[in-house]
C-alpha cells in the first residue's frame, strides 16, 4: 500500500530521519514505535506531504506522491489524525465531518453561492453522510456541539470520523490513544479493528504497547531517526536491540 | 436554515422600505454609502473573517472599480453597465493573479504584502494624470439609467446600491453555509488539517480573494456614478482601515456583523459632524479594544450583554416578590 | 559626466535615507525577534521622534540635545504603555489580533499628533548647518554625515547589548526558543516589554535625524515604517547586517529610480521591491529557508 523508500529529513543541522525504508501492507494494522523525538510525527508529516523530504520517495499503491501536496494525496486516500487534535474548533461537530466529505462532493464557489439544485441534493446526501460516520464512532449525539469544547477522547473519536469521511485507502493515526484512559483505549482498539475490517489499511504511532501489541500485524521501530528493527510484535519483542534501546527505558 | 431565510427576508424588507419614513432625506443620502460599505466590508469579512486571510488592501480593488469605471464612460464614452462589468471581471482576473503569490504569505507578511498592493495602486491613481486627473480627481462622471429611468436622486440611488447589495449579502449567506464556506472556515481554524483532508487551500484562499475584489469593484463603479466624482484619497489606506475597523466592530466571521460594522462607522463620523479627520482616533481605540474585550464584534457581544442582563432581573424580580 | 555626477549623487542621498530605513528595520526586528510581532506602529515611533524633537525645540525652547533627549525618551515611554495597555492584557494572541491591535495603535498615535499638533509639515533645523561638502563632484549635507554616524553608532550599540550583556543575550534566547527561555529562568515577558522599549527609541532616533532632510508631519508614519519593513524582510528579520544591508540597498535603489525615472513613483519602487521579496525571497536576501513547525 504504502511504500517510504530512503526517506530522510533534516531541520537545519537537525537530522530528524535518515535512510527510512518500509512497506506497509494492504490491509494490515502497521505500528511505528519508538522513543519521544524518535521521529515518528515527522515520518508522518513526511507521508502526508506536510513537509518535503529532504530525500527519498513516498509511493501510494506503487504510484509516487512525493511531488503531491497533502489536499493531492487526501484524494488518493492516504489520510491522517494529528498527534495534538487538529479540529475545526470554530465548527461544530457535523460541520467537522463535513469539511471530511470534502473530497467526496464538489460543488464550487458558483454552485454554492446560487444554491443550485445539485448543490442542494448534494449537501443532505455528505449532511447523511456525516451522521452516518458520527454513529459509526459512537458520538452522534454531539453533532451541533462546538469541536473545540469537545473533551480530549470525544476530539479524538471526531478526529476518526472525520478522517473516515475520506474514504480512504491508508489511514495514519498519531498516538491516536494519548490522553485516553484504559476503557477508552479499549475502545478504540475495537474501532481500529473496525476500520480495518471495512478494508482501510492503518498505520499507528502508538506508546501504549499493549494496544500495539494487540492489534498490530507489523511493527516499525524507530530510533533518533532511524531504523532499529521491523517485524511481527513478537520479533520486535524478542530483539535485544530493541529492548535496549526501548523496550527497556520504561 | 429556515429561520435564515427569514431573517434575511425580514432585514431586506426593512432596507426596502426604510427610504419611506425618511422621505429622501440626507439620512437617505447617508444610507447609500452604508449599503457601498456593506457589501466591501462583506467581501473583506469573507476573506478576513471567514477564512482567516488579512488584506490590507481592499480600498485598491474599490478604486480600480471607480476609476475603472469612470474612466471608461467619460474618457472613452463607453456604456455604463458594459463598463461596470469589464471592469469588475478585469479587476477579479487581476485579484486572482497576484492572488497566488499574495495568499502564499501568512500573517504579518500577508497584511504587508496587500497594504503594498494597495500603496501601489493608489500611487497609481496619483501619477496617470492624463487617464485620472490624478490628486485632483475625475469629474463628470455620468449617472447610470435604465431606459428613461436615470438614477440621479438619493432616493433613486438607494434602491440602486441597495438591490445590488441585497443581492451580494444573499448570496454571501448562501455561500458561507455551504460546502465552500466551511473549506473556508477549516481554512482559518487549521490550514494544516483542511490541507489533509483534501480541502486545496491555496486555490480556495485565492478564490475568496478574488470574489471579495469583485464585490468591491462593482460597488466602485456603482460608487462612482453615485458621486459622479471621485478621488485617490477615497481609495487610500486609510479607508482599508475603516473596512477593517467595521468588520472588527461588527463581528469577524458573521454577514450581519458587517453590515452592523458599515452602518455604525458610516453613520458616526456624519453624527459627530466636528470629528471630521480625528475619526481615525475612535477607530484606533476602537480597534484597540474590540480586539482585546470583544474579539467576537458586536454580533456576539450584544446578545451576550443581553443574557447577563436578564437573569440578573430575574433574579431582582424574585427578590422584589 | 554630469550624469555620472547625478549618479553619485542620488547614491549619497540614497544611502542617506538607507541608512534610516535600516534603523527602522531593526527597531522592526528587534520586537519581531522577542515576540513574533510585527509592530505596525513602528512607523509612528519613527514619526514621533521628529515630531517631539521640534515640539520641544520649538514651544519649549529646549536646546536641540535636550530635545532630541526628551523626543526619544517620551517615545520610548509611549511604546512601553503600548505594551503595557495593548499588548500585554492578550492572551493566546492570534497573529491576526496582534496585526489589527498595532493597526489600531498606530492610527490612533497618528489622530492624537494630528490633534495635538495639527496637520502641518515642519522642519527640524539641521544639526550643524547647511553648507554642503563637495566630494567627487557630489554634495554631501552634513546631515548625511550625522545619520550615518549616528546609524553607525546604534548598530555597533545594538551589537554590544545583544552579545554582551546579560539582557541582551536573554532577548535573544527568547528569540530562539521561548518556552525554553522561560524555563531556564527568563523572563519573558519583561524581555517583551524591553524589546518594545528599545525599538521604540530606535525609531525614534530615526525619526529625529532624518527630520531636518524630510520634513515631518503627522502622517510620515505609514511610509517610513513600510519602508523600514521592506528593510528587515531584505535582511530576513534579523537585527543584524542583512538589514543595515537591505536598507542601504532599497534606499539607493529607490534614490536612483526616483531621479532617473520618475520621482512620482518613488514610493512605489519601495512596494515593488517589498513585494519581489516577499514573492521570491521571503526568508531574506542573505539566508536560506527554514521549515514552519507543525
Ligand atoms: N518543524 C521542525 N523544525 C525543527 N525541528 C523539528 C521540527 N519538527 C520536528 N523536529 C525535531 O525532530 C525530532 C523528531 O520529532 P518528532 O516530533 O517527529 O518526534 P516523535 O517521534 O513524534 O516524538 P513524540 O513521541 O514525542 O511525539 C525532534 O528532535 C524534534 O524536535
Ligand atoms: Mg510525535
Amino acid at each position: 500500500m504504502l511504500s517510504l523508500n530512503g526517506i530522510g529529513k533534516r531541520f537545519g543541522g537537525l537530522t530528524a530521519l535518515e535512510g527510512i525504508s518500509f512497506n506497509v501492507g494492504k490491509g494490515s494494522i502497521t505500528g511505528i514505535i519508538g522513543p519521544n523525538g524518535a521521529g515518528k510525527t515527522t515520518l508522518f508529516n513526511v507521508a502526508t506531504g506536510i513537509y518535503p523530504p529532504s530525500c527519498g520517495a513516498v509511493l501510494l499503491e506503487g504510484k509516487d506522491i512525493s511531488k503531491l501536496p497533502p489536499e493531492g494525496r487526501a484524494r488518493l486516500g492516504l489520510v491522517r489524525t494529528f498527534q495534538n487534535i487538529e479540529l475545526f474548533g470554530k465548527m461544530t461537530v457535523l460541520e467537522n465531518v463535513m469539511v471530511g466529505l470534502h473530497t467526496q462532493s464538489s460543488s464550487g464557489l458558483f454552485a454554492c453561492s446560487f444554491r443550485m439544485p445539485w448543490q442542494m441534493s448534494e449537501e443532505k446526501r455528505i449532511r447523511a453522510r456525516a451522521m452516518e460516520l458520527l454513529d459509526f464512532v459512537g458520538i452522534p449525539e454531539l453533532a451541533e456541539v462546538q469541536a473545540g469544547t469537545l473533551s480530549f477522547g470525544k476530539g479524538r473519536l471526531l478526529e476518526i470520523a472525520r478522517a473516515m469521511a475520506l474514504e480512504p485507502k491508508l489511514l495514519l493515526m498519531d498516538e491516536p490513544a494519548a490522553g485516553l484512559n484504559s476503557s477508552e483505549t479499549a475502545e478504540l482498539a475495537d474501532l481500529i479493528k473496525k476500520i480495518r475490517d471495512l478494508g482501510v489499511t492503518v498505520a499507528l504511532v502508538e506508546h501504549d504497547m499493549d494496544l500495539v501489541m494487540d492489534i498490530c500485524d507489523q511493527l516499525v521501530v524507530l530510533n533518533l531517526g532511524t531504523m532499529l528493527a521491523e517485524g511481527t510484535p513478537r520479533q520486535i519483542q524478542d530483539n535485544p536491540a530493541v529492548i535496549t534501546a526501548y523496550l527497556g527505558e520504561e | 436554515m429556515k429561520s435564515d431565510r427569514i431573517k434575511f427576508l425580514v432585514f431586506a424588507l426593512v432596507v426596502l422600505l426604510m427610504p419611506l419614513p425618511l422621505s429622501g432625506g440626507y439620512l437617505t443620502n447617508v444610507l447609500i454609502f452604508v449599503g457601498i460599505n456593506s457589501v466591501l466590508a462583506l467581501g473583506l469579512n469573507l476573506l478576513l473573517g471567514y477564512a482567516g486571510q488579512i488584506s490590507l488592501g481592499q480600498a485598491a480593488f474599490f478604486g480600480l472599480g471607480a476609476y475603472g469605471s469612470g474612466v471608461l464612460t467619460t474618457a472613452y464614452g463607453l456604456n455604463p453597465w458594459l463598463a461596470m462589468i469589464a471592469v469588475a471581471v478585469c479587476v477579479a482576473l487581476f485579484a486572482f493573479a497576484i492572488g497566488f503569490p499574495v495568499l502564499r504569505l501568512k500573517g504579518h507578511y500577508l497584511a504587508m504584502a496587500t497594504l503594498g498592493v494597495g500603496v501601489i495602486v493608489n500611487i497609481a491613481f496619483n501619477e496617470t494624470v492624463d487617464l485620472t486627473g490624478g490628486p485632483s480627481g475625475l469629474s463628470g462622471i455620468p449617472n447610470l439609467s435604465i431606459g428613461s429611468l436615470t438614477f440621479d436622486s438619493d432616493l433613486k440611488n438607494y434602491y440602486l446600491v441597495w438591490v445590488f447589495a441585497l443581492g451580494m449579502i444573499l448570496l454571501s449567506l448562501n455561500l458561507v453555509n455551504s460546502r465552500f464556506g466551511r473549506g473556508l472556515r477549516a481554512i482559518h481554524d487549521s490550514e494544516v488539517a483542511a490541507r489533509v483532508m483534501g480541502v486545496n487551500a491555496r486555490l480556495m484562499k485565492v478564490q475568496v480573494f478574488t470574489l471579495s475584489a469583485f464585490m468591491s469593484a462593482i460597488m466602485g463603479s456603482l460608487y462612482c456614478h453615485v458621486m459622479t466624482f471621485i478621488s485617490p484619497n477615497s481609495f487610500g489606506f486609510h479607508f482599508s482601515v475603516e473596512l477593517l475597523t467595521m468588520i472588527v466592530i461588527g463581528g469577524l466571521g458573521s454577514v450581519y456583523g458587517s453590515i452592523l460594522g458599515a452602518l455604525l462607522l458610516t453613520m458616526l463620523p456624519e453624527m459627530l459632524r466636528t470629528f471630521q479627520d480625528y475619526d481615525i482616533i475612535v477607530y484606533g481605540l476602537l480597534l484597540i479594544t474590540m480586539t482585546i474585550y470583544l474579539p467576537g464584534g458586536l454580533v456576539e457581544g450584544i446578545p451576550a450583554l443581553f443574557r447577563r442582563l436578564v437573569p440578573a432581573k430575574k433574579v431582582t424580580e424574585g427578590s422584589d416578590a | 559626466m554630469e550624469l555620472l555626477n547625478q549618479v553619485t549623487q542620488f547614491v549619497i542621498s540614497g544611502l542617506a535615507t538607507g541608512s534610516i530605513y535600516a534603523l527602522i528595520g531593526l527597531s522592526f526586528a528587534i520586537i519581531f525577534n522577542s515576540t513574533g510581532i510585527i509592530n505596525f506602529a513602528q512607523g509612528e515611533f519613527v514619526m514621533l521622534g521628529g515630531v517631539l524633537t521640534i515640539f520641544s525645540l520649538n514651544v519649549l525652547h529646549l536646546p536641540l540635545l535636550a530635545a532630541i533627549l526628551v523626543a526619544v525618551a517620551v517615545t520610548t515611554v509611549i511604546g512601553l504603555v503600548f505594551e503595557r495597555l495593548a499588548i500585554r492584557p492578550l492572551k493566546n494572541a492570534t497573529p491576526l489580533m496582534l496585526i489589527i491591535i498595532t493597526i489600531g495603535a498606530s492610527i490612533l498615535i497618528r489622530g492624537l499628533v494630528m490633534l495635538l499638533w495639527g496637520k502641518d509639515t515642519q522642519a527640524l533645523p539641521a544639526f550643524s548647518g547647511t553648507d554642503p561638502i563637495s566630494v567627487a563632484g557630489a554634495t554631501l549635507l552634513p546631515q548625511h554625515l550625522w545619520i550615518f554616524g549616528v546609524t553607525v553608532l546604534v548598530i555597533i550599540g545594538c551589537r554590544l547589548f545583544f552579545n554582551h550583556t546579560i539582557s541582551g543575550k536573554a532577548m535573544r534566547a527568547c528569540s530562539f526558543n521561548r518556552r525554553a527561555a522561560n524555563l531556564v529562568g527568563i523572563s519573558v515577558g519583561r524581555m517583551v516589554l524591553f524589546s518594545f522599549v528599545i525599538s521604540a527609541a530606535v525609531g525614534a532616533l530615526a525619526g529625529v535625524i532624518i527630520a531636518p532632510l524630510t520634513m515631518t508631519a503627522y502622517d510620515v508614519g505609514v511610509m517610513l515604517g513600510l519602508k523600514g519593513f521592506c528593510a528587515a524582510i531584505m535582511g530576513g528579520m534579523g537585527s543584524g547586517l542583512g538589514t543595515v544591508l537591505g536598507g542601504l540597498i532599497l534606499g539607493t535603489l529607490e534614490s536612483l529610480g526616483a531621479g532617473l525615472i520618475s520621482s512620482g513613483y518613488k514610493d512605489a519602487i519601495a512596494f515593488f521591491i517589498l513585494l519581489l521579496i516577499l514573492f521570491i525571497r521571503p526568508q531574506g536576501l542573505f539566508k536560506k529557508g527554514e521549515t514552519e513547525r507543525v
